[in-house]
């Protein structure tokens, strides 16, 4: 019966703009990618001009580099957490391994990768751009593999149970049930990372190791070209492109998402208020599109079951004996040691080979400076942010405003303003030891911000009027109730934050302006100066402690923080 | 020729799982149970009875430690065809539409799309959702989602129906009406169905539905009896027979194999102190003396009037006999002079008594007071006796068990006791700084 209605039905306007839409996509990405494999000899000059008229080309270019670095980290995810949850074994490795790839400062191994991957494309451009999208990987992927690996290890038990009793293969169960159910969590993860990612894009479109220098054409190259010329009104223009892409980046493919990921939430309520996307709304009523979709999976679908079913293979069956599998166990945990041992050896001889000891010491000393930077700011960020933020969550009309602005403003790549304030500090004879700090914590500070929103606007109404109705009021309603019940989403920002802080003090630390340079002391400023020499030793050794620092740090405090708000603070 | 009438077979079925210390915990032992053909059996028993791990090992989704399950004469090893389970909690996918959950099992079978179609609408129409196949079970009830449930179960056309706890998430009303269905259905062979198995702790449903109900002990789980049920369908719940029924079950779920406590004993560490709060402990002695029954209650009348299934009243009424504030036998449960004491007193009162109670016949909450008391600065972290429990217990248990003996010391004022750092102390709690 459905049938009949359908047939009658001609291809309407939706249909008309999805069409456009997705050709025009289409055909932007794939004149955004042309350029990717020309043949190239590092140290090469790629023409980059100022002139605001090929910006948008630039801009797709960044774009491109984006979008083929959430596939390749859309991958890694889906490969590796599924790995990590199907053997214990593989976990016990893989998992806290991931946990310390996400505190890793990523733009500190950019001037090593861009070398590896110029190796592998010899001639040709396609290393370079290789090497810039491996950056923005690897500032998304570790997030998005953890999220997912929670996710699947949190599947609800009946379910798993209901698929396995209807005997669903495991390749079904992946996209039956365990896919839908991390959706939502992973999209959201996806958009976080992606905002990261923006950062690490610019970054890594100018880079200098030792005496090449390495530009690929996009909004970041524009802006480096912008400061050497010290051309303020480019800057301005960039600023705009960047503005622009992200809005259109947030409009076509993240609000779609998120609006569509709503029916994978397990809650089976619905929501107050279902988000929205004139996207979305537009490809469901482009009503022939869908046809074509559904037909193209029901067709692959067909196809695959068709196919001869594989033999399902049983691992670890109950045969093997007890003995044998802890013997098995030995020998893997014996092998990951030495595999171990062996590494932080070579790690070990590399540095020496290259550094003093009393570098070492100096590497740390230089690591407390910038640890303080972190933790001034991130302290001088909760004064600001958060009494603004209860004031805004507590008033639904101007957090439904502002949180997507504040989430705006975190994905907006903060190194683009960089040469704004580098300008004030030349202008105004500002000391770079004080003055380079706030930028660190530009571009992150917003994460507090949001969070601290999302929080407030998430107290019960009950408490409210509980606390009113006791005569609560002023500094004692903030601090018996408005402050306890903002800790914990307070701690999920200040915790993100945190972690880009410390990243950004890596291009945040040395500043220019023209043939200006502004230094101020620190980690950061450390490992962006040797990789500019190109010196690997100090490179590893600086990327190294920092690493410590905040694996450290993330451990001793704010993990520790984290359970306590979970366990005293959690409103639920 | 008996043996093709044997839907299932169960044979002593062992299973355990691993305590933290590497030793095993015993949840069945030697379970045997044959279900025939054309039978609707069903499972009681209290919470840790492993009734609803019996249930895993018959679909396959778990392995005994020993023993055999054989189905239709062969052995399990993992799920099987002909054999469908419906949930408690309905485990729907939410993000499929009510004829994409029910079609899902037939994908997994390999059947092409169309017959898929069909089955599915046939399953759908059966249960009474019609209309309701391009829902997502996110807008539908509860009761239509539990339908949903049964039409993805009884699309695959079992033999052999698992039914775990599927109706008590349910409103009594809906509940109700679902029963009715699904036996009408049964009764007239409009479902291949040819037996089937409910887990429940509901002794009214048990009653009301099963030819057969199978009474599961506690710890570790084993078959204590079993009754027939000669009633013909409908049943009639006022029925005389019906409720003398339901009274017999009670007596034998009630009835206590054991002899371990003795009225001035205490229980040693190694009991699995029921789940039993304080308010509810309360409220049940409460009911008790009240004048409707005197401080004497028939089970059924009582867990009736108090909408109480087995899962909630027994834990209560196994605490009440170990602090022996009342007695339970033949179905009967009574106040003791304890019981009528504690009832009579006023807040302060009670706490005394309850503490005097507690002490003299709940071995861990005395040693835990005399633990503290020992400890330089009075002080003892919850981990120190979660460890001595694990001796006896899972982890999991562990956690439990010393869960109850907390609130229950903390509610005598025996100890005090912070969440967050875990630790058990003598502090009075108004004293306590929030460092």
């Amino acid at each position: 019966m459905k049938e009949s209605k359908t047939k009658k039905r001609v291809p309407n306007l939706w249909d008309a703009s999805a069409f456009v839409l997705v050709m025009g996509l289409v055909v932007f990405l794939a004149l955004g990618s042309s350029q990717m494999s020309i043949p190239y000899t590092p140290g090469e000059s790629i023409p980059l001009s100022l002139n605001p008229v090929y910006l948008p080309f630039y801009a797709l270019r960044t774009v491109v580099r984006m979008v083929s670095a959430l596939i390749f980290s859309l991958l890694f995810t889906f490969t590796y957490a599924t790995l990590a949850t199907k053997s214990s074994r593989a976990e016990a490795i893989m998992v806290p391994l991931l946990d310390i790839l996400q505190s890793v400062p990523v733009l500190g191994f950019l001037s090593i990768t861009v070398t590896g991957f110029i190796a592998l494309f010899p001639g040709n451009l396609l290393g370079v751009e290789m090497a810039a999208i491996f950056a923005i990987f690897t500032s998304q992927a570790w997030n998005m593999a953890f999220s997912f690996y929670q996710s699947l290890k949190i599947v609800p038990k009946e379910l798993k149970e209901a698929s396995e009793l209807f005997g669903l293969s495991p390749w079904k169960k992946f996209w039956k049930l365990e896919v839908p159910y991390a959706t939502p969590n992973l999209i959201w993860n996806t958009m976080m990372s992606v905002s990261g990612g923006w950062f690490f894009v610019v970054a890594s479109e100018a880079i200098t190791v030792g005496k090449t220098s390495v530009t690929l054409p996009g909004i970041g190259s524009y802006v480096a070209k912008a400061l050497q010329d010290k051309n303020l009104s480019a800057i301005g223009f960039a600023l705009l492109a960047m503005l622009i892409v992200i809005l259109l980046y947030n409009q076509l493919l993240f609000r779609p998402l998120v609006t569509w990921a709503e029916k994978f939430k397990v809650e089976l309520s619905e929501g107050e208020n279902p988000p929205s996307s004139w996207v979305f709304t537009l490809f469901q009523r482009a009503y022939y599109l869908r046809r074509c979709i559904q037909k193209m999976s029901d067709l692959s679908s067909s196809l695959i079951e068709r196919a001869p079913a594989l033999p399902r293979i049983t691992l670890n069956s109950w045969t093997t004996t007890a003995r044998f599998r802890k013997l098995q166990g030995i020998i893997w945990y014996a092998l990951l040691a030495l595999s171990m041992t062996s590494g932080l050896w070579m790690l070990i001889s590399f540095v020496i080979g290259g550094v003093d000891y009393s570098e070492i010491i100096n590497v740390f000393m230089l690591g407390l400076f910038t640890l303080t930077r972190v933790v001034v700011l991130l302290l001088l960020a909760c004064l600001i942010w958060v009494p603004l933020g209860i004031l805004i969550g507590l008033h639904p009309r101007w957090a439904t405003t502002v949180q997507p602005l504040a989430q705006f403003l975190a994905a907006f790549p903060a190194n683009l303003l960089f040469p704004v304030a580098v300008f004030l500090m030349v202008r105004y004879h500002l000391s770079p030891e004080i003055w380079c700090a706030p930028l660190m914590i530009l571009g992150t500070q917003w994460y507090i911000l949001f969070n601290v929103i999302a929080g407030a606007s998430a107290i019960p109404n009950d408490l409210l009027e509980a606390a009113k109705n006791l005569g609560l009021s002023g500094w004692r309603l903030w601090k018996y109730l408005l402050l306890p019940a903002i800790i914990p989403s307070l701690l999920t920002g200040l915790v993100t934050a945190s972690g880009g802080t410390w990243n950004a003090s890596i291009v945040a630390e040395v500043v220019s302006w023209g043939s200006t340079k502004l230094i101020a002391t620190g980690l950061g400023s450390y490992i962006a100066q040797w990789s500019a020499k190109g010196d690997y030793p100090h490179i590893v050794l600086g990327i190294a402690v920092m690493s410590l620092y905040v694996v450290l740090f993330n451990r001793l405090f704010w993990r520790r923080l984290y359970s306590i708000s979970q366990t005293r603070y959690r409103l639920d | 020729m008996l043996m093709e009438n044997n839907l299932l077979v169960l044979k002593n079925i062992c299973k355990s799982f691993k305590k933290t210390g590497g030793e095993e915990h015993l949840v069945l032992d030697k379970v045997s149970l044959t279900i025939r053909e054309g039978e609707i059996v069903a499972l009681l028993g209290r919470s840790g009875s492993g009734k609803s791990t019996l249930l895993r090992i018959i679909s396959g989704l778990a392995q005994p430690v020993s023993g055999e399950v054989l189905y239709n004469g062969v052995a399990v090893k993992g799920p099987v065809k002909g054999v469908a389970m419906v949930f408690q909690t309905f485990a729907l996918f939410p993000w499929f539409t009510v004829l994409e959950n029910v079609e899902l099992g037939l994908e997994a079978m390999g059947i092409p799309k169309t017959e898929r179609g069909r089955r599915a609408l046939a399953a759908i129409d059966l249960i009474g959702l019609d209309g309701f196949e391009s829902a997502y079970p996110k807008e539908l009830s509860g009761g239509m989602r539990q339908r949903v449930g049964f039409a993805r179960a009884l699309v695959v056309e079992p033999t052999l129906l698992l039914m775990d706890e599927a109706f008590s998430a349910l409103d009594v009303l809906t509940a109700e009406t679902l029963r009715t269905d699904l036996i009408e259905l049964w009764l007239e062979r409009r479902i291949p169905t040819k037996g089937i198995l409910l887990v429940s702790h509901n002794i009214e449903e048990a009653v009301l539905l099963a030819d057969r109900i199978v009474i599961l002990g506690t710890n570790p789980g084993t078959i204590l009896s079993e009754i027939h049920i000669p009633l013909a369908h409908p049943r009639d719940r006022e029925a005389p027979t019906f409720r003398k029924l339901v009274d017999e079950v009670y007596e034998l779920m009630t009835k206590r194999p054991r002899n371990t406590t003795s009225k001035s004993e205490a229980v040693p560490l190694s009991y699995r102190l029921p789940d039993a709060p304080i308010n509810q402990l309360a409220g049940l002695m409460e009911a008790l003396a009240s004048d409707l029954y005197n401080g004497k209650a028939d089970l059924p009348e009582l867990a009736d009037q108090m909408g109480f299934g087995v899962e909630e009243l027994f834990p209560l009424l196994e605490a009440l006999e170990i602090l022996s504030l009342a007695r339970t036998e033949e179905g009967d449960v009574e106040l003791t002079r304890f019981g009528k004491n504690f009832v009579d007193a006023d807040i302060l009162q009670r706490k005394v008594i309850f503490a005097e109670l507690v002490n003299r016949h709940v071995a861990l909450v005395a040693h835990i007071r005399h633990v503290i008391d020992e400890r330089p600065g009075n002080r003892a972290p919850e981990e120190r006796f979660l460890r001595e429990l694990e001796d006896y217990f899972s982890e999991e248990e562990a956690e439990r068990v010393l869960l109850v003996a907390i609130e229950w010391g903390r509610y005598a004022e025996i100890f005090a006791y912070k969440e967050g750092a875990g630790i058990l102390s003598l502090e009075n709690p108004g004293k306590i700084d929030n460092g």
